[in-house]
């Protein structure tokens, strides 16, 4: 190829050697190697957590690496914050939409460079700016002077791109950048970063969906578990190589036995469920003894299909049963919880746990009877009895009165697990129960969720770590852009199907995941 | 505060139960220290430390010191209201057109009460159905509330006949083994009645968790719009208390007292170390957070100090209170 040659004569506009990266014991980056040239597309592709969104905000400044080397059009680059970063010529084009949704487009725009005066804003030449940019999308509803608040979600990514090339850049970070995107907007955003990387800027684009990738993409490197695994040029390897290099890990032998219980008597059944844009038809039987498994990426509705049969949001249409017995699908928690459900959140900080408030009430907070009597807490009871809960998944506390803020993560998420089993519940709803916990809990976890299914619940677990659901699950299902698949026997599956659902891709020329919207 | 900014890997039990302590005692200290400060400062520390001028102190303190109560049950559970300086005024009025109209006092400071736990109500209405945020909610009703009084009594203050209703506000009360006034005692059974409901019960439980994190309490299946309800009315109730208090003092009912007293209550509960953003807070503290206040005040006269210095004061002593605490508080930024 032509430009193979010219490529090859110019220095990368930007390497990255070794580049590592650790909080606290968890090792995000460890030795990421990126070369990405002027006037291409550079693909990032990896699982969730291999380090993709850190090694983009070490890109853009808003963390520091811990080590490796980094150097932009030729010069060292390790920029002290994200000003810096945009100052050297770098943009970055967040995931979530980060606009001032009551300033118009214009302001948006040309937010901090605004064209002055004398001082005073010069409000002709602002919006004569900004419609220069704007007409690289040639939108027609998308004038300077409209009102963000005002715009729909592709229309405030496209303010958002716009933002971006403002500062005329000459590498372009983007995160996802189509997942608010329906797909006549995607095309005009791939041409529109046709148009670009035509003009000579570099493109670093991450994205979950293989298909998506081979159409814009022109290099790619995988990244698995912090580190590059595989790099080169997209049209050189197949779909399955890429999958492969993605999963590539042999499962951990942690895991407990399969000692398996299930019953064909469903405790839980779920008939097509919809919630708001996240949850299409969702259908699903959970067996008594069983650990049904959810795969998804993130973004994939799995969360919402969680929270939607707990009640949490509200669901537009579908049933939901417990024990034979249906639940008004607006109903709330309570009910749920009264039904014999529990809910474990992904969120724990920001919706599972109040932070401010002790060991023995955060795990007491779903089911006060036990230890109450005419609405008066019985102390010594409540300490008594939740400290067994507590002891019964390990939680580490200095007591049962400390405030729950001063736990460590994975003590933090035993307290979540422990107010399920206080509460009694036999339906439990696992939304990435391990989580943001160290190896040894997550063995802790396994073992619990293994012997809850034994002793006669049923669980429902939803992850984004695939060798955890190879490991605990006896069937698993796969959600894809708010569509869940049929549930099938776990040994029916293999990390490369699951991936290949989860993608929407097509490699045997059969579609695994059923429908994709359009 | 907030919350989610702690870093949940500093675990240090051993200084967070230090810090537990500051924390209660914190507020003790700065009452301490603004006595401290009033008796070296006074040429007269003996008068000023004068079971009598405590008397007076105390009895200057019910109103503030009810008002507190409710609002510290609001403030855990992660809200506010703006409107109790307007309710006691209102409360105040409906009392005292009781006891002219000749209904027995005991009635009459029931209907006092009742006016101010229905405006609470209907604040925990407005939060809950119509879903505007407490701020402006209780704003609203600041103004409704005043305007209702001023209606009522015709712009004027409403005289009584004398009954035992108007010596609850007596500091040195008729039969003298009540030591303190009547007003006093009732504050402090309703501080301790709050103080248990808030500690042993679950709807104390209930109010720490919304206060701590709403969209959790909802997760765990409490109907945080039901306990919303009962938080707003529970204050109201009390800040209608605060108004029979006042009344009693005043021994008229006036549609214009009481203007910026809600203030002085938000501070009360705050300087005893409330969180604006919920979650935290303590009856004893608040309490003293009132007496803290109310020695201030008095000092001040006693110096013979004028008014706006003691606002100055006042206000200076709100912020410091709060800044104090913030050091206390491992892990947050402003």
């Amino acid at each position: 190829m032509g430009d193979s040659t010219t490529q090859a004569l110019q220095p990368p506009l930007l390497q990255v050697v070794g580049v590592r990266k650790h909080f606290g014991a968890t090792r995000a980056l460890d030795g990421v190697d990126l070369e990405v040239h002027r006037g291409r597309v550079h693909a990032i592709i990896g699982e969730n957590g291999a380090g993709k969104s850190t090694l983009l905000n070490i890109l853009s400044g808003a963390i520091r690496p811990d080590g490796g080397s980094i150097r932009f059009q030729g010069l060292s680059y390790h920029p002290s914050d994200p000003l810096e970063a945009r100052q050297r010529g770098i943009a970055y084009i967040h995931q979530e939409i980060s606009l001032c949704p009551h300033l118009s487009v214009a302001e948006n725009i040309l937010l901090g460079a605004e064209p002055r005066r004398r001082g005073w804003l010069d409000q002709r030449k602002m919006n004569q700016r900004a419609g220069e940019i704007l007409k690289l999308f040639r939108h027609p509803n998308l004038t300077p002077e409209c009102r963000v608040a005002d715009l729909t979600l592709p229309e405030r990514q496209i303010v958002e791109i716009c933002r971006a090339l403002a500062q005329h850049p000459s590498l372009i970070l983007m995160d996802e950048p189509t997942s608010s995107l329906q797909r006549s907007d995607v095309e005009k955003l791939f041409e529109f970063i046709r148009n670009l990387r035509d003009s000579g800027i570099g493109i670093i684009y991450i994205s979950h969906f293989l298909e998506e990738v081979r159409e814009i993409g022109d290099e790619f490197t995988v990244l698995r578990d912090g580190k590059t695994v595989l790099s080169g040029r997209l049209q050189d390897v197949t779909d399955a190589n890429l999958i492969t290099a993605m999963v590539g890990r042999p499962l951990q032998e942690f895991f407990p036995a399969a000692a398996r219980v299930s019953t064909s008597e469903s405790v839980l059944s779920v008939e097509g469920l919809s919630s708001g844009p996240g949850v299409h038809d969702a259908s699903f039987n959970l067996l008594r003894g069983e650990v049904l498994g959810i795969s998804g990426l993130i973004g994939s509705g799995c969360t919402e299909l969680l929270r939607a049969v707990f009640g949490l949001d509200h669901a537009d249409g579908g049933s939901v049963s417990v024990f034979g017995k249906p639940l008004a699908l607006r109903g709330g928690p309570q009910t749920r919880i009264a039904a014999g459900m529990g809910w474990l959140s992904e969120d724990r900080n920001g919706e599972g746990l109040a932070l401010t408030l002790s060991v023995a009430d955060n795990i007491s907070l779903t089911n006060f009877r036990t230890c109450s009597h005419g609405g008066w807490i019985d102390l010594a009871k409540q300490r008594q009895l939740t400290k067994q809960c507590a002891d019964a998944v390990n939680v580490k506390a200095p007591s049962m009165t400390v405030p729950v803020q001063f736990l460590s993560g994975g003590n933090q998420q035993r307290v979540a697990l422990a107010r399920l089993l206080h509460q009694g519940c036999k339906v439990f709803l696992l939304d990435e129960p391990t989580r943001g916990v160290d190896v040894g809990s997550k063995k802790q976890i396994y073992e619990l969720i293994a012997s809850l299914a034994r002793s006669g619940n049923a669980v429902l677990i939803v992850s984004s770590y695939l060798p955890e659901l190879f490991g605990i699950c006896d069937r698993l299902a796969v959600m894809s852009r708010g569509y869940l698949s049929p549930a099938r026997p776990i040994d029916e599956w293999t990390p490369e199907t699951v991936l290949q659902a989860a993608i929407g891709s097509d490699v045997n020329g059969t579609s695994l995941s059923g429908a994709i919207p359009g | 505060m907030n919350a989610s900014t702690i870093p949940a890997l500093v675990s240090a039990p051993k200084a967070s139960l230090l810090r537990r302590w500051l924390r209660i005692l914190g507020p003790f200290l700065g009452l301490i220290l603004v006595i401290g400060i009033f008796s070296v400062l006074s040429d007269n520390p003996g008068r000023f430390l004068s079971a009598g001028n405590l008397r007076i102190v105390l009895a200057q303190t019910v109103i503030v010191a009810l008002g507190a109560v409710g609002m510290t049950i609001i403030i855990i559970s992660g809200g506010i209201d703006l409107a109790p300086g307007s309710v006691i005024a209102l409360s105040g009025v409906v009392c005292a057109l009781a006891l002219r109209a000749q209904f027995p006092p005991l009635l009459a400071l029931l209907a006092g009460v009742a006016v101010g736990g229905t405006v609470g109500l209907i604040n925990g209405l407005s939060i809950t159905i119509l879903r505007v945020v407490p701020f402006i909610a209780t704003l609203g009703m600041l103004g409704v509330a005043r305007g209702l009084a001023k209606w009522i009594s015709g712009e004027q203050t409403v005289n009584i006949p004398d009954t035992w209703l108007n010596s609850m506000a007596i500091a040195f009360p008729t039969p003298s083994w009540l030591l303190v006034a009547p007003g006093v005692w009732i504050a402090a059974l309703v501080a301790v009645f709050a103080a248990i409901l808030l500690r042993r019960t679950v709807f104390g439980r209930h109010v720490f968790a919304l206060g701590s994190n709403e969209v959790a309490a909802r997760a765990c299946g409490i109907h945080t719009g039901r306990l919303k309800l009962w938080i707003y009315s529970i204050g109201g109730l009390l800040f209608g208390l605060a108004g029979v208090m006042q009344m009693s003092r005043l021994r008229q009912g006036d549609p214009t007292v009481a203007i910026g007293v809600e203030l002085d209550i938000i501070a009360a509960v705050v300087i005893g170390g409330g969180s604006l953003s919920g979650g935290k807070g303590s009856i004893l503290g608040s309490m003293i957070g009132a007496m803290i206040m109310a020695f201030l005040r008095n000092g001040c006269q006693l110096m013979g100090w004028p008014n706006y210095i003691q606002e100055i004061i006042i206000g200076g002593i709100i912020v410091l209170a709060v800044a104090a605490d913030q050091l206390r508080t491992p892990g947050t930024e402003a």
